[in-house]
């Protein structure tokens, strides 16, 4: 099938999901004013474009986001090639990691609000733990599968180790590494806006929060469904990013004609 | 250049080398064959500093082998996962020039004459997998000649490309040896390709591996594919190492049932870790 028509046929998805709800809707069959219609949901989603403070929410949100992948990446990159890279530094950490791991990050609000000072502080904290998973997990699997060959062949021209890690693990790991990036984006974004939503502050989740208060169904909606699109769009974009510069990775692993 | 005296490895308690004596003079061509699973990989990597063999010695133009020596490039088998495939051919060539120190630029310049060298000027700007595999193989020949190595080990350089190609990539080192005068170690298991690229053939015996035949070749040059292969001398030296190879003494019929029937390529080949 051709990317066009594959786009096609989402969009008649979507499309046709939005005019069952709206019909829904009309006919009285879901209630109006619990759920309100798609094309109010869909007026209102227009109108928060012109909307100063929403957008400013947006952007606290989305920096938040940025903040913290790039403080996990600093983290999380360096520790995983060392794990990768190193038999006994994975082992002694392994243990540790998938102790760490599988903790829900909103369990780990009430630590971050007493350990830091200010909410946005505790919002980035909670971003970084939660996206470092993620980004070590890929990077650590990024390495450990480098072609022994590889390495061997930079040995064999006389590199040491550093140079191997620099010149052949970290280049060959990094589609892995991009990979864990566009996964760590997706839960950063979900884990700023739920701390948004239950601890306040400033962003989106706040933004939604007070148009709930207000009862403001329609406004709650267009909130959440910008921050659909919003995951969607980072979301393709890093993966574009991806399939632009790792053609080579593809190529090898025979996905692309030659 | 290269001298190898009692050189032993084990992995655990399986031998793979069982004392290597070689020695191997500037500039020659020396094809060293045996039987698969024989240990040539092991050896290989013991004279490239890959490896740190459990006995012997190996001195690389006199100086003993301890880490993996200045002058050395090794050529593997599989050129598909030896080149890089994020870098271009070019870079690919130029990158162990890194270690020589020297700018970009010169860097670049040799490497195009290194890709000059073995015909395929056009293919700088290429990745390695936009390319054949002959192609790929002449790349990585490339850029161990860019390196401009006093030593090149050449692993099974031609085991994993067809027939023609193959024929080709010979006539390829033949023309870089000439031209550059480097030593070459090139490891084989083709019996016809080791007499007919060296100025010496090799023959280990299967593991625990020691050097049961060593022949000098002696065949007019420069050689070609159809004459050399049909000279009187170049059937008879490949027929004395194919008796060699399979652990028969030379001048030994080889048509003997029973000596084919205890030939070292009917037994199952160890299950020792392969080099």
């Amino acid at each position: 099938m051709t990317n066009a028509r594959r786009t096609l046929r989402g969009v008649l998805g979507v499309a046709g999901f939005l005019l069952v709800m709206e019909a829904l809707g009309r006919t009285g069959i879901i209630d109006p004013y619990l759920i309100p219609l798609a094309s109010t949901i869909l007026t209102g989603a227009a109108r928060l474009l012109a909307n100063g403070e929403f957008l400013s929410q947006v952007g606290v949100t989305l920096s938040s986001c940025a903040i913290g992948l790039l403080l996990a990446a600093a983290v999380a990159v360096p520790l995983g090639t060392a794990m990768g890279t190193v038999p006994a530094v994975e082992r002694s950490l392994r243990p540790l990691v998938e102790f760490l791991r599988p903790i829900p990050s909103l369990a780990l609000l009430p630590l971050a609000m007493f350990l830091f000072l200010s909410g946005e502080q505790g919002k980035i904290a909670l971003i970084v733990y939660t996206s470092c998973w993620p980004l070590l997990i890929n990077t650590l699997y990024g390495l450990r599968d480098v072609d022994p060959l590889a390495k061997e062949t930079l040995r064999s021209f006389g590199f040491g180790s550093y140079d191997v890690v620099r010149l052949v693990s970290l280049p060959s790991a990094a589609p892995f590494i991009t990979t864990g990036v566009r996964i760590a984006a997706s839960v950063a974004l979900i884990v700023a806006v739920s701390v948004e939503l239950v601890a306040g502050g400033d962003g989106i989740g706040v933004f939604v929060t007070q148009a709930a208060s207000g009862n403001r169904r329609d406004v709650v909606l267009a909130a959440t469904l910008w921050t659909g699109i919003i995951g969607l769009l980072v979301n393709s974009l890093l993966a574009k990013a991806e399939s632009r510069l790792f053609r080579w990775h593809r190529a090898r692993a025979g996905e692309e004609a030659l | 250049m290269l001298e190898i005296s009692d050189l032993t490895h084990s992995y655990g308690a399986y031998q793979a080398l069982g004392g290597v004596n070689l020695t191997v003079a500037e500039g020659e061509l020396v094809c060293v064959v045996g039987p698969s699973g024989c240990g040539k990989s092991t050896l290989l990597r013991s004279i490239g500093g890959l490896l740190r063999p459990t006995g012997g010695r190996v001195l690389v133009q006199g100086r003993p082998v301890e880490k993996v020596p200045d002058d050395l490039a090794i050529v593997f088998q599989d050129y598909s996962r030896s080149l890089f495939p994020w870098m271009t051919v070019a870079d690919n060539v130029s990158l162990p020039l890194r270690r020589r120190g020297g700018d970009r630029r010169s860097r670049a310049a040799a490497a195009v004459e290194a890709l000059e060298q073995v015909g395929l000027p056009a293919a700088a700007g290429k990745y390695p997998w936009e390319l054949s595999g002959g192609m790929q193989q002449r790349v990585a020949i490339a850029r161990a000649l860019a390196y401009k190595p006093a030593l090149m080990l050449m692993d099974e350089p031609f085991g994993s490309v067809d027939a023609q190609t193959r024929e080709d990539l010979e006539d390829l080192v033949l023309q870089v040896r000439r031209s550059s005068g480097m030593t070459i170690v090139l490891i084989t298991h083709d019996i016809d390709e080791s007499v007919y690229v060296g100025d010496r053939v090799v023959v280990l015996s299967k593991s625990p591996a020691t050097v049961v035949g060593d022949l000098r070749v002696e065949l007019p040059e420069p050689r070609d594919q159809i004459a050399t292969r049909e000279h009187p001398d170049f059937v008879h030296l490949r027929a004395e190492v194919g008796r060699l190879v399979r652990g028969m003494r030379s001048g030994e019929p080889a048509a003997a049932p029973e000596a084919e029937a205890a030939s070292p390529e009917q037994e199952p080949a160890p299950a020792a870790p392969k080099a």
